[in-house]
């Protein structure tokens, strides 16, 4: 296959109508008769309902239909959730509460009208008597005896534990020449994609067809889901996915939203439409990480760490939405970064508070890992005075280890660890930077350089270790004039594989990207697949293309070969041709497809038609890593933090496109800012979210980056023909710590060698402040 | 009690009654069937809706329809036509260019508003630095690309529109 646009930055084939206005999200759909649904929504975090007055709002202009979850017993199965662990208590979630809330924002009635504002108006007309319960907010405080219980049946809120244990970590311990610990805190955060969620349903009775346009980045999983929530077949059941304005995880997840929407439809045989306002998208989208880590860490007095052990409590909210358990293993599975270390145990509680749940947030469970594995590799550092760079070294595999078992039971694909960190500290001039902040610090400025070097678990995954289905499906199509679609089962959303599988479709069949639609997120169209997220979409959606694509040209050599009399193996695809490389001899590619049609001069026994599907099952999950260096500065006088320099160095295997792995690196090192700097998701102690609005929660604005100096090791995968890994979390993984580390490089004159996230001014001033006066 | 109003739209004239509360935003999806502006918030906080009202970039879930009457509004759907000589004959506008060659979009969500606010700062500073950009833009927020090939992209849009004055 020759690479004439594998590899290329190709401009997005998605752009032009994206540029234009000319997509189609959720809500620009209009359909007759659209008729538009509101919720009322808990204000208690914790209460019981007494009693629901719906009829002023029954009798509200334009107001067609109000429900409450008594209303709804039994029509509909509750909020599904796809984990399972060992011994974990059951706690299932009413689309619609009706005897108890859990969280503020949790749905206790809806309102349907015939115009949009008529819905809205409406529901402030229900009226709901709420008698309060003592709400459960923190997580520590949640396990203590004698705290309230969020579900009754349960004697306590512990959702589950969760051990895992390699190595001999008795041992570890005792030849340790150092132990270090500390308490991490990994906040609570919101995901904010730009485009809410958004429903839109439409039931024909005469075919018995559901059909559901929803924001989500898994519609094959969201049509089952639906179909047994709503105890239809689901054949006939539909769910489209239209242009999706971002997801991070928040989208890979089924709602109660989903499924009441298209019950109303049904019930109402009338197009329904629900659009998620920005305030419910912050109180009823799930939020992610919320992880209390305690970690120790063995060390012997050069570096080498021994062992670790860390005791998670992970605050999960008040149900579980579809992976809410699952999330902090994953965190147990990364625990041991790109390090050598020989014990590790980690002990998981997952806790039930009065807040929405959490679950799988851009990186899921390994920005936590690499958060807790980085900060401590720098206390170990700062402890035995060495340079942070010194004492990973020290630790990493060599390239020679690899595939690199863990003690928590993974297996490393590739890596040169040592290969980028030696990059990484050139690209960003490391040497200098220390000189300078030496310099800086003796006229009273304070510059920290803070290193990361991670590694994470991506491409899920092999079937074995998902909780539904790991592999992904693709069917490629030629069509009788030649142009050819790629139907797959991930969901982009933003990611931009309508341009690359088409570059890997121009490549595998000699043709150009413009002979190449892409179609993804109909269920009606595409053949089941799992969807987009845990970045996958490349490097398992992408295999599976490839295998389907290379079936399609073999069919297609056979069927020139034997209209050229060429021998099938000696054919090339190339310029839209299909050449003999012994005789030069070369025909059309569309005249072959026109054969594989027309089947008159087929090879005897080969079946019409030019349509092949491929369902990839992985052999392992990918690994890909890198180091992320930057420079921060702390003002002494206000305590403010400035990022001033930005350096990554990601090897995400091969790269299809490096314009589209660049916007990824991009836009998860700018989440990863947001996380150590600015944003947290703060629920007071009546359970009020009081960072429930973008006015009172901070995501990064341009003005709060400064340049990132982006670059690439290829260490490619053997995990798929590809080589690829995927790269789509590197960024909220990678960088975090990095950026952690760097403030406390800052404040170390001060004395200080640990705070938590996000770094707030106020805090970061008074650290100062007491390690002056210390002075 | 609907109001009369007059608002010409992307060169075209539209009469139409709305209600006194609709908002701007409302008004050009629902009643126009404009939906290229986003709705990203509705309380002037993302900049998703952003539209050119008498050629200033506003948000248009902060005004109300009625405040547009006998205002002359562009939306993403007609920023080409008003690129200088592109006319009736399509194309895109510079800006809208630049977007695509330095993939200055993922989502695409934030993208009309992102545009629109570009082509204001381009006319109040045709050759802005990447601070100036950068403050420009602080009402639009963007969760997927982390903002630099946006940056690139208007830089793009910059540089193409100054050799065309020339
Ligand atoms: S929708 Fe108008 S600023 Fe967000
Ligand atoms: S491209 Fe998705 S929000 Fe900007």
């Amino acid at each position: 296959m020759a690479m004439r646009y594998i590899g290329k930055p190709l401009k997005r084939k998605e752009d032009p109508r994206l540029i234009q206005g000319l997509g189609h999200y959720v809500d620009d759909l209009q359909l007759a008769g659209m008729h538009y649904t509101g919720f009322v929504r808990s204000p208690h975090a914790h209460a019981r309902i007494r009693s629901i007055d719906t009829s002023k709002a029954r009798t509200a202009a334009g107001v067609v239909l109000v429900l409450t979850g008594a209303d709804l017993q039994g029509a509909i199965g509750p909020v599904p959730c796809a984990a399972q662990l060992p011994d974990m208590k059951l706690a299932l979630r009413p689309v619609l509460a009706h005897d108890r809330v859990r969280f503020v924002g949790e749905p206790v009635a809806l309102v349907v009208a015939t115009e949009r504002y008529a819905a809205r108006d409406a529901t402030d007309l229900v009226e709901v008597d709420y008698e309060p319960l003592t709400p459960v907010v923190n997580p520590e405080k949640a396990l203590e005896k004698g705290c309230t219980v969020l579900h009754e049946q349960y004697s306590d809120n512990i959702a589950y534990r969760w051990e895992l244990e390699g190595g001999d970590l008795a041992k570890a311990f005792k030849a340790a020449d150092k132990v270090i610990r500390q308490r991490l805190v990994n906040q609570r955060l919101i995901p904010v994609a730009m485009e809410p969620r958004g429903v839109v349903a439409d039931y024909k009775p005469g075919e018995k067809q559901l059909t559901v346009w929803s924001s989500t980045q898994i519609p094959h999983l969201l049509r089952t889901q639906l179909a047994v929530m709503l105890g239809v077949p689901e054949s006939s059941v539909h769910v489209i996915t239209p242009e999706v304005g971002g997801g991070f995880g928040s989208k890979l997840n089924v709602y109660p939203e989903e499924a009441l929407v298209g019950y109303l439809a049904m019930r109402l045989g009338q197009p329904v439409k629900w659009i998620e306002s920005r305030r419910e998208n912050f109180l009823c989208t799930i939020h992610g990480r919320d992880q209390i880590d305690d970690v120790e860490v063995a060390v012997k007095r050069d570096g080498t760490v021994l062992g670790l052990r860390c005791k998670v409590i992970a605050d999960l909210g008040a149900y579980y939405q579809l992976l809410t358990p699952l999330i902090p293993t994953l965190t147990g599975l990364m625990i041991c970064g790109c390090y050598k270390i020989p014990a590790v145990r980690m002990e998981i509680t997952g806790v039930f508070t009065n807040k929405m749940a959490t679950d799988a947030y851009r990186g899921a469970g390994r920005p936590e890992a690499t958060y807790i594995i980085e900060r401590m590799m720098d206390l170990v550092a700062a402890e035995l005075k060495k340079d942070p760079a010194e004492v990973r070294r020290k630790n990493f595999p060599q390239p020679k280890d690899f595939p690199y078992a863990t003690p928590t039971g993974v297996t490393y694909d590739s890596a040169n660890y040592q290969k980028s960190l030696e990059l990484a500290l050139r690209n960003s001039n490391y040497k200098r930077l220390r000189q300078e902040q030496a310099k800086l610090r003796r006229q009273g400025r304070y510059i920290g350089i803070g290193l990361s070097t991670y590694v994470e678990i991506c491409a899920m995954g092999p079937s074995s270790a998902m909780p539904a289905g790991g592999w992904e499906s693709a069917t490629v199509r030629v069509e009788p004039t030649g142009k050819v679609n790629i139907l797959t089962g991930s969901s982009p959303h933003g990611q931009g594989q309508e341009t690359s599988f088409a570059q890997i479709g121009a490549d595998v069949l000699g043709l150009e990207p413009d002979d190449i639609n892409v179609v993804h997120g109909d269920t009606a169209r595409v053949p089941y697949g799992i969807g987009t997220f845990g970045s996958r979409a490349t490097a398992v959606g992408g295999t599976a293309v490839y295998k389907s694509l290379v079936k399609l040209r073999d069919k297609l050599a056979q069927i020139a070969g034997h209209l050229m009399g060429e021998a099938p193996q000696k054919l090339v695809f190339r310029q839209k041709r299909i050449i003999s490389k012994a005789t030069k001899k070369s025909i059309a590619f569309g005249e072959a497809v026109g054969a594989a049609y027309v089947a008159k001069t087929l090879p005897p026994g080969l079946e019409p038609g030019l349509d092949a599907t491929t369902f990839f099952e992985p052999s392992n999950f990918t690994f890909p890593f890198g180091v992320h260096v930057c420079v921060v500065e702390v003002d002494a006088d206000t305590g403010d933090v400035k990022l001033q320099k930005y350096v990554a160095v990601d090897d995400c295997g091969n790269v299809l496109n490096p314009l589209l792995v660049d916007g990824q690196v991009h836009g998860g090192i700018v989440q990863a800012v947001g996380q150590a700097l600015l944003e947290e998701a703060v629920y007071d102690e009546h359970g009020q979210l009081i960072t429930g609005e973008l006015m009172d929660y901070a995501i990064p604005r341009a003005a709060d980056i400064p340049w990132l100096e982006t670059s690439r090791t290829v260490t490619p995968s053997p995990v798929n023909p590809l080589g690829l890994k995927g790269v789509g979390e590197a960024g909220t993984i990678g960088a975090t710590p990095a950026l952690l580390n760097a403030v406390v490089d800052a404040l170390a004159p001060f004395g200080v060698r640990h705070l938590d996230m996000p770094v707030k001014r106020e805090r970061v001033w008074q650290l100062m402040r007491k390690g002056r006066r210390a002075k | 009690m609907a109001v009369e109003i007059q608002v010409r739209v992307n060169g075209k004239t539209h009469d139409s009654r709305v209600e006194p509360r609709l908002l701007l935003v409302h008004y050009l999806r629902d009643v126009l069937g404009l939906t290229g502006t986003h709705i990203g918030c509705e309380t002037s906080l993302c900049g998703a809706c952003t539209v050119l009202l008498d050629g200033k970039a506003v948000k248009s879930c902060t005004v109300l329809a009625v405040q547009a009457d006998g205002s002359e509004v562009t939306t993403i759907e007609g920023l080409a036509a008003q690129a200088p000589g592109n006319g009736a004959k399509g194309g895109l506008h510079p800006v809208q260019e630049g977007f695509w060659e330095k993939h200055g979009l993922q989502c695409g969500y934030c993208t009309p508003g992102m545009i629109l606010t570009s082509v204001q700062l381009l006319e109040d500073n045709p050759d802005p630095s990447e601070a100036e950009i950068r403050r420009a833009l602080a009402g639009n927020l963007c969760r997927c690309t982390g903002y630099q090939h946006i940056i690139e992209a208007v830089r793009y849009a910059a540089k193409k529109m100054s050799k065309g004055k020339r």
